[in-house]
């Protein structure tokens, strides 16, 4: 494995793939601990399915991709946001509604221009070889400012994660940290997608969090546990899509779901101990 | 000088009034029960002293240099709170965030603070365990702790018992008492359970869209709304 990895750093677009997948999945997995334990999971697949929609777009007008990408998918985050809370339309209807939707614009705009093709392909599943020099520069400046973000306001994410009601009451601005949580994931969600792709990103938000929790209790094991699990099975799974030739999202998605199983039967056991 | 004196308040959603004509004054040292039946107002009053939710008219007016987010709150329970993975400190100490103004991180003080909280609702040896395989009197306990944490001088319970068995409700009880007597902290407790209104609290305030009645203990008991209340029983 490490002879392998090795013979990976020798190419450098791997190298810029490693470099940004282990940022946004540390990034997924801290945020995603608390959209998984707020009942945010689907935001995460919702917002990808935006960003598909957004880059179809900006790939049928030319522009740069990410630059359409970031604005739109944070937008649409905000709105997901304002839906799940005002409770006039369901939380997770809602989320279906944007994400078919935005699905479906993306696919009537790709082919109406390009026609299916491979890039379309790439979005859908990823392609490590999406990435270029410059789109490597953005998601390390974006991918440092979530984690700093996060450390920085750690104890008022858990409380606004814990009990709304009472952060509020006790002057947390509630409000403005929902808004910063779906920006950030907004953000990772964007810088992700293109290598894990449209349709598999969520499981980097998701997949950790549920992971960790099988076996953790407090918040912190949580959250360290969930960092830790995303940035080994990123790195397992491009281990595996090297090995295989196999496509980078699927394998890492994979290697998420075995981790899942083998913590679940962890769990089990000690809770039987 | 009343902590906290509402005058003709009248609170609602969109301009529909639920609660009107508010008026009652609580004083430090009270153990005021708010009680009531359900749609009766009782929640959105919390609101209101919270300070998440102005009057629609009238005033409340905070006395004594409390602030709205220094009120200790205890909310009602959610099944969102009871299988989250938090240890009774975490919990304990977001309580403290209040007083942080700004500060990203707990102190050394913060944490001193929280830990002589949890040791005052006696669940400081739990302070390493996980919240959700704790019972659900000692959640109630942590989540208390986590209320003084975020003041000095006013509680505020929201159905504090609710889903205890009888012998954790009677605990609890005994230990909001001790609260208010030996800690001088004033508390502000809603409850369905009339008998312990009547039981523990020093004042009562009685509402149902307005409100029915408001004074001390002792009178509310020969009063009609609370005869009422108890359909007949004799006290």
């Amino acid at each position: 494995m490490i002879s392998i990895l090795k013979e990976m750093l020798s190419y450098p677009f791997l190298v810029r793939a490693l470099v940004v997948g282990v940022l946004v999945s540390l990034c997924a997995a801290l945020l995603g601990v608390s959209l998984v334990l707020k009942r945010y999971s689907m935001i995460g697949d919702g917002l990808s399915h935006v960003g598909f929609g957004a880059l179809a777009i900006a790939t049928a007008l030319n522009l740069a991709p990410l630059a359409v990408a970031i604005p739109v998918v944070v937008l649409a985050a905000f709105l997901l946001l304002r839906l799940s809370q005002s409770g006039k339309l369901k939380g997770d209807a809602a989320i279906a509604l944007l994400s078919s939707s935005a699905l479906a614009i993306g696919v009537m705009t790709v082919s109406l221009t390009s026609g299916m093709n491979t890039d379309v392909n790439n979005y859908m599943f990823g392609s490590i070889l999406s990435l270029s020099e410059a789109d490597m520069r953005l998601s390390i400046v974006v991918s440092i400012a979530v984690l700093a973000l996060f450390v920085l306001c750690y104890p008022r994410i858990f409380a606004v994660t814990f009990d709304e009601t009472f952060s509020k009451a006790t002057g947390v601005k509630t409000e403005a940290y929902n808004m910063l949580i779906a920006l950030l994931t907004a953000l990772t969600i964007v810088l992700g997608m293109r290598m894990m792709g449209a349709l598999l990103i969520s499981s980097l938000v998701i997949f950790p969090a549920l992971t960790a929790m099988r076996v953790c209790r407090t918040f912190r094991s949580v959250t360290v546990c969930a960092a830790v699990v995303s940035v080994v099975c990123f790195l397992l799974g491009m281990v595996l899509s090297y090995a295989f030739e196999t496509p980078s999202g699927a394998s890492v998605v994979v290697v998420d779901l075995l981790v899942f199983l083998v913590f679940c039967a962890v769990g089990r056991v000690r809770r039987a101990a | 000088m009343a902590l906290i004196t509402c005058k003709d308040v009248c609170l609602g959603y969109d301009g529909q009034a639920v609660l009107q004509d508010v008026n009652f004054e609580v004083c430090r040292g009270d153990l005021l029960c708010i009680v009531g039946e359900n749609g009766s107002g009782k929640s959105t009053l919390i609101k209101g002293l919270l300070g998440l939710k102005a009057p629609l008219s009238g005033s409340i007016t905070l006395g004594d240099g409390l602030k709205h987010t220094e009120i200790g709150y205890l909310p009602q329970q959610t099944e969102l709170q009871r299988d989250f993975p938090a240890s009774v400190m975490e919990v304990g100490l977001s309580g403290r965030l209040n007083g942080m103004h700004g500060r990203p991180f707990y102190s050394k003080a913060d944490r001193a603070a929280a830990l002589e909280n949890l040791e005052r609702m006696g669940v400081e040896d739990l302070k390493n365990q996980s919240y959700q395989a704790l019972s659900g009197g000692q959640q109630q306990r942590v989540l208390l702790a986590r209320a003084l944490c975020a003041t000095k001088k006013l509680l505020l319970l929201d159905e504090p018992v609710t889903g205890l068995d009888p012998v954790a409700t009677g605990e609890l009880y005994n230990l909001i008492k001790l609260i208010n007597l030996c800690n001088n902290i004033t508390v502000i407790m809603v409850t369905h359970d009339i008998e312990a209104a009547l039981r523990y609290s020093t004042k009562v305030l009685h509402l149902g869209k307005t409100q029915l009645f408001f004074g001390a203990t002792e009178a509310y008991k020969k009063s009609d709304p609370a005869r009422r209340f108890l359909g007949g029983r004799k006290l």
